[in-house]
């Protein structure tokens, strides 16, 4: 069998605060394989964005073990393996569109006709052509967000991680926004783990749903979609969508009681 | 609704209070028959630039060129050098901020006689007694500058495994320019009171703090106010240089988006 591109087994984290320690993930086990869209979902402070922060190498786990593309998330970041989309845009005001595309690739030393090309196809791919020389301030904030998509894909990492990248939007543009990650996600034949706390997002998104419950932070399901690669928005009033989203909303219901 | 002043009517209002405030200045000094050593008539003090115009102008170099901006350069690099060094060591944060507080809290004009004797009478002691006086607001507005940048940005910046010096160039000294112009603005009101002040511990025969001592004494006190009602305009001209330089620069900040 091939090896995950994400393997988590028995990852334990615990911080420490004023009023004692708390667990914010307990003993979680996660294989993600290449080309999956894996889905982190569950309420407040069931420990997704911990996760999916922990796989980035920002948070060091206190147990376990855990590889990104075979090397530990802090070799993973520094090969710079993966683009990382947080919640708000968090684009840089004193840059263009086009300059805040281009970020990563100066740091990352990219050769001044490369970013530029890279910078025009990544924008193009979240259908912002045209917007390059526009500040942040003047874009509504789904086209920020596209924008903040545009800049973690521009080196061209294998792996995308999304923390709730569409959570402040509203329904309509966050629609609009799901079709087109998904739309990339073909295109582009990434490894995507997504934070939402939507159950209709995380259906309609993804290959693999993994609930999660808080109070411990721990993995209570993890669901594989049978839903086809190519998904129209009506999907979401087929059976199958509702029986998988019935599944999920069974499995949050079961981490709260428990 | 109010319309929004045209650029004729904010240059006029103030203007013509400023005036009608000579013109009663004016009208009182003659009607109540003020003594001249008390209160000249802006009528005298603007005679009196005229025909000392020449030693006025050798007073403003001395004093404003040679003296302030000297002082504004040389404290403002130092309270920016230091910010950066405090900034990048955390035990300096802990160790020398208090130490620093409590120079800060010193009057420092109190330090004029001493650089005077450190630094000799010329424009030199003077610049001293300056950039001691800025390098406290540079110092403590650059330090909160550099913490403007907020966590998720910072983590942006991690992702993309940036060291230090790309994280200081690519976001945090951005993040801390208006901070840093703050400083800068609150630095040129300082730096006129500290070159005039500075003048009267000692200096050759020329500078603006030197005429107003020297002219005080023998009761000549339109070129008092003459030499202060040039440093007003100085104050404010460096004043408006400054925000003129901040509006280009942070052109990006909500306070100048427009």
């Amino acid at each position: 069998m091939k090896k995950p591109v994400i393997d988590v087994s028995g990852v334990d984290l615990t911080f420490p605060t004023n009023d004692g320690a708390v667990q914010a993930l307990k003993n979680v086990d996660l294989q993600i394989n290449k080309g999956d869209f894996v889905s982190f979902i569950g309420p407040s402070g069931c420990g997704k964005t911990t996760l999916l922060r922990c796989i980035a190498g920002l948070e060091t786990p206190t147990d376990g073990q855990l590889t990104v593309n075979g090397l530990t998330p802090t070799e993973a970041r520094k090969a710079r393996s993966y683009g990382y989309v947080f919640q708000a845009a968090g684009l840089y005001p004193w840059r263009t569109i086009g300059g805040n595309v281009k970020l990563p690739l100066e740091i990352m030393r990219f050769s001044k006709e490369e970013q530029a090309k890279r910078v025009r196809k990544v924008l193009e791919l979240v259908d912002l052509e045209g917007f390059e020389k526009k500040y942040p301030w003047q874009l509504s904030g789904g086209m920020q967000q596209r924008a903040s998509i545009a800049r973690a894909l521009a080196f061209d990492a294998d792996i995308l991680l999304m923390d709730e990248p569409f959570g402040a939007l509203d329904e309509i543009v966050r629609d609009h926004l799901n079709e087109q990650v998904l739309k990339l996600w073909a295109r582009t034949e990434k490894t995507i783990a997504f934070v939402t706390h939507s159950i209709p997002e995380a259906v309609y998104l993804s290959t693999k749903i993994v609930v999660m419950s808080p109070r411990p932070g721990r993995i209570t399901d993890i669901i594989e979609s049978p839903l086809p690669k190519e998904r129209p928005l009506e999907i979401r009033d087929s059976p199958e969508f509702i029986e998988i989203a019935h599944r999920v909303r069974d499995g949050l219901r079961a981490g709260h009681e428990g | 609704m109010r319309q929004k002043d045209t650029q004729f009517e904010r240059i006029a209002y103030p203007v013509g209070f400023g005036l009608l405030v000579l013109v009663l200045w004016e009208i009182g000094v003659h009607l109540f028959n003020v003594s001249p050593a008390l209160l000249p008539a802006p009528s005298a003090i603007g005679a009196a630039i005229a025909s000392s115009a020449a030693i006025l102008w050798g007073d403003w170099v001395q004093t404003v060129l040679k003296g302030a901006l000297n002082g504004i350069w040389m404290g403002s690099l130092a309270g920016i050098a230091l910010a950066l060094v405090v900034d990048r060591f955390v035990f300096l944060k802990r160790g020398l901020m208090p130490v620093a507080n409590f120079f800060a809290a010193l009057p420092i004009v109190g330090l004029a006689p001493i650089m005077v004797m450190w630094f000799g009478f010329d424009w030199h002691s003077k610049a001293a007694v300056v950039a001691i006086m800025v390098f406290f607001p540079m110092l403590v507005n650059t330090l909160a500058g550099l913490s403007a940048a907020d966590t998720m940005q910072r983590d942006l910046m991690r992702t993309y495994a940036a060291g230090h010096v790309a994280t200081l160039m690519k976001l945090r000294i951005p993040a801390a320019l208006p901070f840093v112009f703050t400083g800068l603005k609150i630095s040129t009101t300082l730096a006129l009171i500290g070159a005039i002040v500075a003048e009267y511990f000692g200096s050759p025969i020329r500078g603006m703090g030197f005429r107003i001592t020297t002219e005080m004494g023998r009761l000549a006190t339109d070129m008092v106010w003459a030499e202060i009602f040039i440093s007003a305009l100085t104050g404010t001209a460096l004043y408006g240089l400054v925000a003129l330089i901040e509006k280009r620069v942070t052109f990006w900040h909500p306070s100048h988006r427009g």
